[in-house]
């Protein structure tokens, strides 16, 4: 901390203390993912060998049978073998149809609690932190049977609204935290102006609310990506996302190079976060941060 | 804003909680007094040149015309929260009439499904939530006093264990502990033991999805934590050390209490998100040795006939434990509501 008074640096032991046990936490939080990466340029008889864990690091029968120490072969086998790219193709609906839906119905929710001064708004609110605390799987098993009987099961339209809907509750508490920083006499003046409500917030608000908007999108594209149970549930076999496809990877029997699909398809998935995190780290802390703090 | 317009603002948002929350609610409820219709059987009399059999034989079209007329099942009333694979009661009474001691009866009881999942979900909200809450602390606290260079990095890596999706970052943390695995290796080196599995023992599979709870959850509780100790008042902090308070001191008495609010907020959130854990459980294959009460709805819908009702009637007791856990936060609402207003 720059131009801080010397008193309230701390002494060196506290910090080399502090730098140890952030060394230490760094490690837990990344070593599985290097692992894993590490491992997926291996064949399966080296990363999970029967006869010792060093085999995984200089994987003597990759070398034999591949002649390289490191090999695409899992990856070929998973994208290009069992088709995994359409796993992804799917994924990319879902994650897009969902970030799309819940902005469009989030902003115009969140805008909605920010300014009405009712009592009711603050209810919505409370009902909606109650909706989040239900495990969607108790959801779940209320949708499959009307699902099955309508013939809406194994859409991805349904799985998508199911998605928005299950994350209204902190879209809506993000986007209206969000809204509330943007004054309220900017509406205002546009309505003594002659805008309608709608053109208020469409021409004047939302200009303004675009960091706001790109946060909420964030954690919404991440709900569509990661998901597995509500996927796992209702999407059918054809349209399955990624994720739920991993774990049936590991359903199936054990053949040889098996285990190797999920493991190639695991760090596939990882990647993209990767990247995202990379070019998105402030928003993703702003958000959690203004989800938690000021909701 | 006048009622209509916010109505009509609100709507779209409303309606999807509406009809993918709250009507799943009523359906979850209406569900769970229903149950799968009894086979239908037939007797059969196949007769062969050495005399004649009558068999029973499930009667397939009988049941297939009974499924498109009643396709909730039949009415069971409260039978399926009764019974063995949910509040057990016959069960119960049988285990405690007979049960030598108070341990025998307890340990009987919680091998029943329902009990054995219920307990496995306490205990992982009860362990996971604290220590997560406590290592996320104890992040903030020592980044906060590393150089502003390390920040970004850090912060880079400690995001990786909560945005990759937790059935993923519990698969990667399997594929560590296996025997042969890096960690596992590393454990039988440590232990001396050339037959420590974590996947075989029940206590030390537990053990592993608590470390994995507490993995993936630390990282939020830190960004918050982390964010809060930027707003610590500074003028608070050198008055108590122009009062001559320690380090420690001031940790205790001005920075504590100032982030006391944000913890009871986020310890409802990490309750709420622990209470329904359960793609841990499938990452890390553990399904043997444990059951949670999202599991457990998972597998009864996931079988070879799904079981609507013994599903629902599980989520309708989840609901409840839920709300009983809440009730206390949402009692604070309410007092806070009605004394600002």
């Amino acid at each position: 901390m720059t131009g801080s008074p010397r008193a309230f640096r701390p002494p060196v032991y506290l910090v080399l203390l502090a730098a140890g046990f952030i060394a230490v936490w760094l490690l837990a939080a990344a070593l599985p993912f290097v692992w894993t990466a590490w491992g997926s340029f291996k064949l399966q008889g080296d990363f999970f060998s029967m006869v010792s864990w060093q085999d995984a690091l200089f994987g003597p029968r990759t070398q034999a049978l591949t002649g390289s120490a490191f090999t695409g072969q899992a990856y070929y086998d998973v994208w290009v073998g069992q088709g995994f790219w359409r796993q992804a193709l799917n994924t990319i609906v879902i994650t897009l149809g969902v970030t799309a839906v819940s902005l469009t119905f989030g902003t115009l929710g969140g805008y909605a609690l920010a300014r009405s001064t009712a009592r009711y708004a603050f209810w919505i609110l409370i009902a909606a932190l109650v909706f989040r605390a239900m495990p969607g799987l108790t959801l779940v098993s209320g949708y499959l049977l009307p699902f099955f009987e309508w013939n809406l099961w194994g859409h991805q339209w349904t799985t998508i609204i199911v998605l928005v809907a299950l994350n209204q509750p902190f879209t809506l508490w993000l986007l209206h935290s969000f809204f509330l920083t943007i004054p309220r006499d900017l509406d205002e003046s546009a309505l003594i102006d002659g805008c309608t409500r709608l053109q208020a917030f469409r021409l004047v608000v939302m200009p303004v609310m675009w960091p706001g908007v790109i946060t909420t999108g964030i954690f919404s594209f991440l709900v569509g990506y990661s998901d597995f149970v509500i996927c796992a549930m209702l999407l059918s076999e054809d349209n399955q996302t990624m994720v739920p496809k991993i774990i049936g990877f590991l359903g199936t029997t054990q053949q040889p190079g098996q285990v190797m699909y999920a493991v190639a398809a695991t760090v596939s998935v990882i990647l993209p976060l990767l990247i995202l995190v990379l070019f998105s780290q402030r928003r993703i802390v702003g958000g959690l941060v203004a989800g938690a703090v000021k909701g | 804003m006048p009622h209509r317009t916010f109505t009509l603002f609100i709507l779209p948002s409303m309606l999807a909680m509406l009809l993918f929350i709250a009507l799943p609610l009523v359906s979850v409820v209406l569900q769970s007094f229903y149950v799968e219709h009894a086979q239908a059987l037939v007797q059969v009399e196949t007769c062969d040149p050495f005399g004649c059999k009558t068999e029973i034989r499930v009667d397939a079209t009988a049941m297939q015309a009974l499924n498109a007329k009643e396709p909730q099942g039949r009415f069971n009333g409260f039978d399926t929260y009764l019974d063995g694979a949910h509040l057990a009661v016959d069960e119960l009474r049988t285990i405690w009439t007979r049960a030598p001691d108070m341990a025998a009866g307890l340990s009987q009881t919680l091998n029943l499904p329902f009990y054995r999942a219920l307990l496995f979900t306490l205990v992982y909200t009860v362990v996971v939530s604290p220590l997560s809450l406590g290592l996320g602390f104890l992040i903030a606290l020592s980044v906060n006093i590393l150089p502003r260079v390390t920040r970004g990095g850090v912060i880079y890596i400690t995001l990786l264990p909560m945005i990759v999706p937790s059935v993923i970052g519990a698969l990667t943390l399997f594929w560590m502990i296996d025997q042969n695995g890096i960690i596992g290796s590393f454990l039988q080196w440590m232990t001396g033991d050339n037959t420590l599995s974590l996947k075989a023992s029940g206590a030390l599979a537990w053990a592993t999805l608590f470390a994995h709870g507490v993995w993936s959850n630390a990282p939020f509780v830190f960004i918050v934590f982390f964010a809060a100790l930027q707003t610590v008042p500074r003028d608070t902090l050198e008055a108590a050390m122009v009062d001559g308070a320690s380090r420690f001191e001031r940790l205790r008495l001005v920075t504590l209490p100032h982030l006391a609010p944000i913890a009871t907020f986020l310890m409802l959130i990490l309750i709420m998100d622990n209470f329904r854990v359960f793609e841990s459980i499938v990452g890390l294959s553990a399904t043997a040795h444990a059951s949670s009460l999202s599991s457990l709805i998972f597998f009864a819908l996931r079988g070879d006939t799904p079981l609507f009702g013994s599903a629902a009637a599980t989520s309708m007791l989840t609901v409840i434990c839920i709300f009983v856990l809440l009730l206390p936060s949402l009692r604070r609402a309410w007092t806070g509501f009605r004394s600002k207003a």
